[in-house]
């Protein structure tokens, strides 16, 4: 169906009739109500309805010999983007992300207007990399992905970094770019720079799953294929592209198009030949080490995991690409996570992004070597949905692991199964053996805790404040509340999973996955969309290298009134890559001085505190003396028991 | 045999002036710890180690403020590191400036234990 806007013939005499515009909408709209099947609600059954007639309009001489006069249709109350709106609050997303583009105004305006800007309501973002860094970050606390809006050239470019970031991290989210695929409806100009042919592309090596649908039905269903794909394990980043003729072409106000039922798929389990291996394994060991990363995709995980540890009494090192396992649990023994991998007789990897890393030690001089850091015997046993779903050409999946037994299958889904095998297989005599090497890792965890103190105890009270003391001060403000901790804790060298105490799944959502800088700080916020109806105090450690990646994302959470507690990790450079500069310059001895040309953030020191205030948001510092730190988180964590956000500028050591 | 019995003066002559040399250094050389503050920083060494030399989890560098080596030790191994660490030659980081920085980090005091810092026992 054409669109509703035309030019005029280039000449009169030899353009063609004009069939009434007016009446052809309307008698196509009816036909399409004809055809369409009903009813529009997910859990009715379709009627078969029989089609009308269509009566073509009545041809006179006059309209075969004059030209006829063009009228326009200027008005159109319901468009096909209504529909999509539909679809879209069938999939019970609760919010939209994205910032406004032109190729999806139609979507955007029924959003707002059609859909009550309610379920989804409109979140504005300032850059599509925030719009779907939120979406990542609101997924990990609220377990069902948030939906992005974006253009198919300009925003899928933008938002491409982020989207590769959530790929790595084995996170759905859910976008829907705007395009115009047909070259006769796009206006001169703009249109044009922003119109592709295949708009899903350049993503599509970091995606799961996409599609253009060419009708609303089309869209309907693949819509409810795209949510399906997403949330089925490995979960996946998925793109719809919404065309700009299909948003806004008129359909009838009468027009009903089946919305089908969505229809969820069970996450893969081990077959039971391979957990029953497996359990074998695991209770005939003199020392299992089970390995955790992102095993705990739901809060069920972190039972599951802390009943299969119990029932064998074994270490568990988390490597925190979710909260896994409580910090200060006795069979923690993440803090020692090197000697625990060189110890075990059996390692058994539970959705570990890198079995290779933690398995090897690594050595970056001029010749890099790597060697195993396991025991020559021991067996390593991988549970995983990653080899279900996995691409070539960005090399996520890391070195190659020579697991004994691997299962393809998700591991949170396995626990269940594996730890009931476990419990039948264990005899009173394993159950004694398990008793006496329970004793053992807890004796190890508070001998690591003690050590990670007195090691928090060096720079106490330093200036700039040591990581360790903002942590800590950090941790004194919030012990007592319902608290969120958003952000990654790689930079301040996991002083939170060291000495704080973790226990529930949503108190700590791991970081980007794919090291792309610039998540933190719009995951921290999406995060804290999906924690605010919870009542939860969300904190963020935000790099200051990261925040300057998409800052507006502060004036996002002021908008919104997304309360969320960020305290700047204000170190004034890359430190990374002041690190990594400064390795070529020993190794060429030579420039060492130099390593922080082009590395750090000084000169002017940039003010966060007057950056968080430029967009509405409360903001503190810098803080460089540490005494005055608890005080000043205090006032901040007022601010967002408040419902706003609030900024603490901390000047900090490195790491 | 004569020959032999000349490699074996030159490796006994050679010898002595080395033990001559472990035996001088068994202290560590003079160093100017305000001097060595600075290097400390313009060398980088706080990029890893932290500004008082506290180490970091993340870098997997170790505590070296106070330092836990002898001299010699902590001379060896920047030279010749045997993890991570990248190596400081002599040209980029000579001996004196090693020993300026050596003397900074032994200057840093001993803190109290962890057990001892309340907000650390919560």
């Amino acid at each position: 169906m054409a669109r509703a806007y035309k030019s005029e013939p280039r000449n009169p005499e030899t353009a063609k009739p004009e069939i009434d515009r007016r009446k052809f909408l309307k008698g196509a709209a009816v036909g399409a109500a004809a055809l369409a099947a009903v009813p529009a609600a997910v859990s009715a059954e379709p009627q078969p309805v029989e089609p009308k007639r269509v009566v073509p309009p009545a041809m006179s001489p006059a309209a075969e010999t004059e030209v006829p006069s063009i009228t326009e249709v200027l008005i159109a109350e319901r468009t096909g983007s209504d529909f999509m709106v539909d679809v879209i609050k069938s999939l019970g997303f609760e919010y939209v992300c994205a910032n406004p583009g032109s190729s999806f105004r139609g979507i955007h305006e029924s959003i707002i207007n059609y859909g009550g800007n309610k379920s989804p309501e409109f979140i504005t973002c300032c850059h599509e990399e925030s719009s779907i860094a939120m979406a990542h970050g609101y997924y990990k606390i609220e377990g069902k992905p948030l939906l992005v809006l974006a253009h198919g050239t300009v925003g899928v470019q933008h938002a491409a970094m982020a989207m590769y970031n959530a790929y790595c991290d084995r996170v759905p989210v859910y976008v829907i770019l705007g395009n115009i695929i047909d070259v006769t409806q796009r206006a001169p100009g703009v249109e044009w720079f922003h119109s592709v042919q295949d708009a899903a592309a350049m993503v599509r090596d970091f995606t799961k799953w996409d599609d253009l649908p060419i009708s609303l039905e089309h869209f309907a269903e693949s819509a409810m294929r795209a949510y399906r794909v997403a949330m089925t394990p490995p979960t996946l980043p998925v793109v719809l592209v919404a065309d700009g003729t299909l948003q806004e072409d008129p359909i009838s106000p009468d027009v009903k198009i089946r919305i089908p039922k969505l229809t969820t798929e069970m996450p893969p389990v081990g077959d039971t030949g391979s957990v029953n291996e497996v359990a074998k394994l695991l209770v005939a060991a003199e020392n299992p080490c089970i390995i955790a990363d992102r095993t705990a995709r739901t809060s069920a995980g972190v039972a599951c995991l802390v009943d299969l540890a119990e029932a064998l009494q074994c270490a568990v090192v988390d490597q925190v690409g979710r909260m896994n396992f409580p910090t200060r649990h006795p069979l923690n023994q993440s803090d020692r996570a090197r000697a625990a991998v060189a110890e075990a007789d059996v390692i058994l990897a539970l959705d570990v992004a890198d079995v290779y890393g933690i398995t090897h030690t690594y050595r970056d001089q001029v010749e890099r070597t790597s060697r195993s850091s396991m025991k020559s015997t021991a067996k390593l046993i991988t549970i995983s949905s990653d080899d279900l779903f996995i691409k070539a050409n960005y090399q996520d999946f890391q070195r190659y692991n020579e697991a004994e037994i691997a299962i393809a299958a998700d591991s949170e889904a396995t626990l269940p199964s594996l730890t009931e095998a476990v419990k039948r297989l264990s005899t009173d005599d394993r159950k004694r053996a398990y008793q006496d090497r329970g004793v053992r890792l807890k004796a190890a965890h508070m001998q690591a805790l003690e050590r990670s103190k007195d090691a928090a105890a060096f720079a106490w009270d330093a200036s700039p404040i040591s990581t360790a003391r903002m942590c800590m001060e950090l941790w004194g403000q919030i012990q007592n509340e319902d608290w969120s901790l958003v952000g990654a804790t790689t930079f301040v060298s996991k002083w939170p999973q060291r000495l704080w105490n973790f226990d529930k799944h949503y108190q700590y959502i791991g970081g980007a996955g794919g090291y792309g800088i610039g998540y933190n700080a719009p995951a921290a916020t999406g995060a804290a969309l999906a924690n605010r109806k919870h009542g939860r105090l969300t904190v963020n450690i935000q790099c200051d290298g990261d925040m300057m990646f998409a800052p507006g994302i502060l004036w996002t959470a002021a908008h919104h009134k997304i309360p969320v507690l960020h305290v700047m990790h204000n170190n004034r450079a890359y430190h990374q890559e002041v690190m990594q500069v400064q390795i070529m310059a020993d190794r060429h001895s030579r420039g060492i001085q130099n390593c922080s040309t082009g590395t750090t953030i000084t000169g002017p020191d940039i003010n966060y505190a007057k950056l968080a205030e430029s967009m509405g948001v409360y903001g503190e510092g810098p803080i460089t003396d540490p005494k005055d730190l608890g005080p000043a988180l205090k006032r901040a964590i007022e601010v967002v028991k408040r419902g706003e956000p609030a900024l603490v500028d901390v000047v900090t050591q490195p790491r | 045999m004569k020959w032999a019995g000349l490699f074996l003066l030159a490796a006994a002559l050679f010898a002595l002036p080395i033990a001559r040399a472990q035996q001088a250094s068994d202290a560590p050389p003079a160093g100017n710890a305000e001097n060595g503050k600075k290097l400390f920083m313009s060398d980088g060494c706080y990029e890893c180690h932290g500004r008082q030399g506290q180490g970091a989890a993340q870098t997997g560098a170790a505590r070296i403020g106070p330092p836990q080596l002898s001299f010699e030790g902590f001379q060896s191994y920047v030279r010749k590191p045997s993890n991570q660490m990248p190596p400081y030659a002599s040209k980029a980081l000579p001996d004196q400036d090693l020993a300026d920085i050596y003397a900074y980090l032994k200057s840093i005091p001993m803190p109290p234990k962890g057990k001892d810092i309340p907000l650390l026992n919560k």
